[in-house]
């Protein structure tokens, strides 16, 4: 097994970068959304809930294809930027909230099911404004949905390899991650270092859905 | 005395809540009626958890809620203290970061209530540091109540917070609730459908069915309305009123209760003289006598009586006679007997009285 080039390395913090800003992203417009799902009663719910899935079903390529027109410089996003978004950091973090909105706005939707409104109008009795409820008691309780939300996000962000080429490419130092690094090594033969990655890939994954599952058995909250 | 002015007209889907009330806000007001009847949305519409489209509510001075000028405050800037159910404690914090929860936002000169005093009021100073999931459901609901309580309200709102306790615990919480309005003197509207907690709490009674206010009132003039009782599940209930002790005799252990200047015996009670006592008597203890010297009796209650109304019960030999002994007393006897006396309304009889209850045994 080789060591890690310095490419690599450089692929792995763009990994970082990307997963963190992309959870960052997904938390404060999911959090709203997945509250507005766990709550509402409006007839719109089924179909919001049904394209929040769509990344789940849909061939990454497909859902790249889009966004890489959306982002190209005639695209709406790319008009809004005045220039393409294409092949840019940023642009990859646009593709990756999309991409891994399901795996953030499930968890929490369902948290907030769970936690129900009674703890919050408990706040409101007490004085509590909603924002207040909010963050200290809706969100405490609802710490396990936050964890796996976080989590499950980060860790499917890492992995994302179709989205990432689509919309991309694989500009070292700018949008080649890990998982484009390792395609670019099997293209070349170099086995050691796309093993390298590959087994690093595997452990991280592991260890985070078993952190999740640790989690969960260590913090269970008790709503009586 | 402050005034509770609420007008809300709602339609649920199964269900029409019309209620124009103008109630005087001071003492105990239970909400009372059958499941269904629309006690918790009231509740919940004076606490504008349910908002009605055309709603007014005003408590005192203050206008919490006006649909013609748009408004309609939040439950959280309204001075109310409220119960639910459940106790619905916050699991994340221990028994004393719950009862700060509501202190620490309210400003500081609006504190009124102090922490030993809710502490020594429901008797739970050794549960301060515990989770909540190691107390019993009684220690949750009293926690829960010192935690609204603790925010200082001008109006404490109690839904049915004895509904998921055992009847021991119920016992065991009744005083406390009774405590806090002697002691704090918050005016307080406690839901219920349990006749007995109405008849130990309620100063006055909001009568619910199906949505609407069927009779508000003191609690003996509405339980002992022949036109209600049969439908209050309250129809062995005789007389509900407050006496005050005039005398003990310990020679023969009876204590000598004074109301109206009529007098009653019941056995020693360990009470100073002069307090007032709540005493209950059912109407199946209740006989009625024509003139006092006709029979020696071993009867020592006998109370001057006038037959106001007389109500014939369905596939019944019993029939229900409204007495008035200066507070409304209900007798039931038979309708033999009430033939063969020939009683009428407005008739002067004697009420004699077998057995008295006191507030403390009633739910024993």
């Amino acid at each position: 097994m080789g060591a890690l080039t310095d490419l690599d390395l450089s692929a792995l913090w763009v990994s970082v970068r990307l997963a963190t800003m992309t959870v960052l992203v997904l938390l404060s417009v999911g959090t709203p959304l997945a509250w507005w799902l766990a709550h509402t009663r409006s007839r719109f719910r089924p179909i919001v809930e049904a394209a929040v899935a769509l990344p789940i079903v849909l061939p990454p390529t497909v859902l790249g294809f889009y966004i890489l027109v959306a982002l190209g410089p005639y695209g709406p996003l790319g008009r809004l930027a005045d220039l393409s978004l294409a092949f840019t950091f940023t642009g990859l973090v646009i593709a990756s909230v999309f991409y891994s909105m399901p795996f953030v706005i499930q968890p929490l939707q369902s948290a907030f099911e769970a936690v129900g409104k009674a703890p919050l109008e408990a706040a409101w009795s007490l004085r509590a404004s909603k924002w207040d409820a909010f963050l200290t008691v809706i969100s405490p309780i609802a710490l396990r949905g936050y964890i796996s939300a976080i989590v499950l996000g980060f860790a499917h962000t890492m992995g994302e390899f179709g989205v990432v080429l689509m919309v991309g490419g694989s500009i070292p130092g700018q949008t080649r991650v890990l998982s484009t690094t390792i395609f670019e090594h099997v293209e070349v033969m170099e086995y050691a270092q796309a093993h390298a990655i590959s087994a690093f890939m595997l452990i991280f994954s592991f260890l985070v859905l078993l952190a999740v599952y640790v989690a969960n058995r260590r913090f269970p909250i008790h709503v009586s | 005395m402050s005034r509770l002015l609420a007008c809300f007209d709602v339609r649920f889907s199964a269900f029409h809540l019309n209620i124009d009330v103008d109630v005087p806000m001071s003492g105990i007001t239970a909400i009372f009626g059958p499941s269904g009847s629309g006690k918790t949305t009231l509740l919940r519409c004076l606490a504008g958890l349910e908002r009605a489209p055309n709603g007014f509510m005003q408590f005192g001075n203050d206008v919490w809620q006006d649909e013609k000028r748009g408004l309609c405050l939040p439950l959280y800037n309204r001075p109310i203290g409220y119960v639910f159910q459940e106790p619905r404690l916050f699991p994340h914090y221990n028994v004393r970061a719950n009862l700060l929860y509501g202190y620490k936002r309210i400003p500081s000169e609006e504190r009124r209530i102090t922490i030993e005093q809710v502490v020594e009021i429901l008797g739970i100073g050794r549960l301060l540091e515990r989770r909540i999931h190691k107390l019993s459901g009684g220690e949750q609901q009293r926690v829960a109540i010192g935690r609204a309580l603790l925010t200082s309200p001008k109006l404490l709102l109690l839904d049915e917070p004895l509904a998921s306790v055992d009847v021991q615990r119920k016992q065991e919480l009744l005083p406390f609730i009774r405590r806090l309005h002697e002691e704090l003197r918050i005016p307080v509207i406690y839901v219920s459908h349990g006749i007995a907690e109405v008849l130990q709490l309620a100063d006055r009674l909001l009568l619910l069915n199906e949505g609407k206010v069927v009779a508000t009132g003191a609690p003996n003039e509405i339980l002992t309305s022949l036109q209600f009782r049969g439908k209050l599940g309250a129809h062995r209930i005789g007389a509900i009123f407050d006496a005050r002790v005039a005398a003990h005799d310990a020679e023969y252990g009876l204590t000598r209760l004074e109301f109206n200047g009529q007098h009653l015996f019941v056995p020693l009670q360990s009470i100073a003289v002069g307090q007032i006592m709540r005493v209950h008597i059912l109407s199946s203890d209740v006989s009625v006598v024509i003139g006092r010297t006709g029979c020696p009796t071993s009867v020592l209650n006998i109370l001057e009586a006038t037959i106001v109304e007389i109500r014939e019960i369905d596939q019944s030999p019993s029939v229900d006679v409204l007495l008035d002994i200066g507070a409304p007393l209900v007798a039931s006897i038979t309708r033999k007997s009430l033939v063969t006396l020939g009683l009428k309304p407005g008739h002067r009889v004697f009420a004699h009285v077998k057995a008295v209850a006191l507030n403390e045994e009633l739910m024993a």
